[in-house]
């Protein structure tokens, strides 16, 4: 089953209580290949490994069939300093 | 009484995970990938190949593309799944974006500092800032 963008976001949104997320399909439309940046304060004082693993978590049953995936975990402390 | 047919599969199924439990650790550094270092069958597959290239580092390979058994069997040991899978010492460390990131600010010379590597990465870097003295 092919997924949109703002399927994505919005169940990273609601699992996460992420404050920003950006969801890119890179996979002209065919709906499995995503990359995602997620910004929440769910990640504060997690290593990047733990962090991914919330995301992995929260999408099991969409990673069947997602067949490329790219993340960017970030604290909102983190996603500042990056934007700057 | 266990069914034999259920039997069977469990014992199977650890059998696969004890297989893969001793493979991560044949080596300090060992990857699952699609392909093998010198033809990665995948652009995420390649970073990770690239990676450790700049590093200078010896590794194990493991093509999961050859063995569907493996494939799936490395993703129920480490509960990850995706391809590739980068193991330190034994320990699963991550996919391609944390290996990425991990090179990025560099965590990744330290993790295989820890493991007695000396990354080639450094060795590049400490020549650079040799030169202007000679």
């Amino acid at each position: 089953m092919p997924y949109s963008e703002s399927y994505i976001k919005n169940k990273l949104i609601e699992g996460l209580n992420a404050s920003h997320v950006e969801v890119i399909d890179q996979s002209d439309g065919c709906g499995a290949k995503f990359s995602v940046v997620v910004v929440s304060d769910a990640f504060e004082g997690k290593p990047l490994l733990q962090r991914h693993r919330l995301v992995n978590a929260l999408l099991e049953e969409e990673l069947k069939t997602i067949h490329a995936f790219s993340q960017k975990t970030l604290t909102p402390e983190q996603w500042e300093k990056q934007k700057s | 009484m266990i069914p034999f047919r259920f039997y069977n599969a469990v014992r199977g199924f650890a059998t696969k995970l004890d297989k893969i439990g001793n493979l991560v650790k044949q080596n300090k550094v060992v990857v699952f990938m699609k392909g093998i270092p010198e033809e990665p069958k995948c652009g995420f597959s390649n970073a990770v190949v690239q990676i450790l290239r700049m590093h200078n580092v010896n590794y194990d390979a493991h093509d999961v593309l050859q063995d569907e058994e493996l494939r799936q069997g490395i993703k129920d040991y480490t509960n990850w799944p995706t391809i590739p899978q980068v193991f330190i010492n034994g320990e699963f460390v991550g996919g391609c974006d944390i290996l990425l990131e991990m090179h990025r600010n560099g965590e990744l010379v330290q993790e295989l500092q820890k493991v007695g590597i000396k990354s080639g990465f450094v060795e590049k870097e400490e020549k650079k800032e040799e030169k202007p003295k000679e």
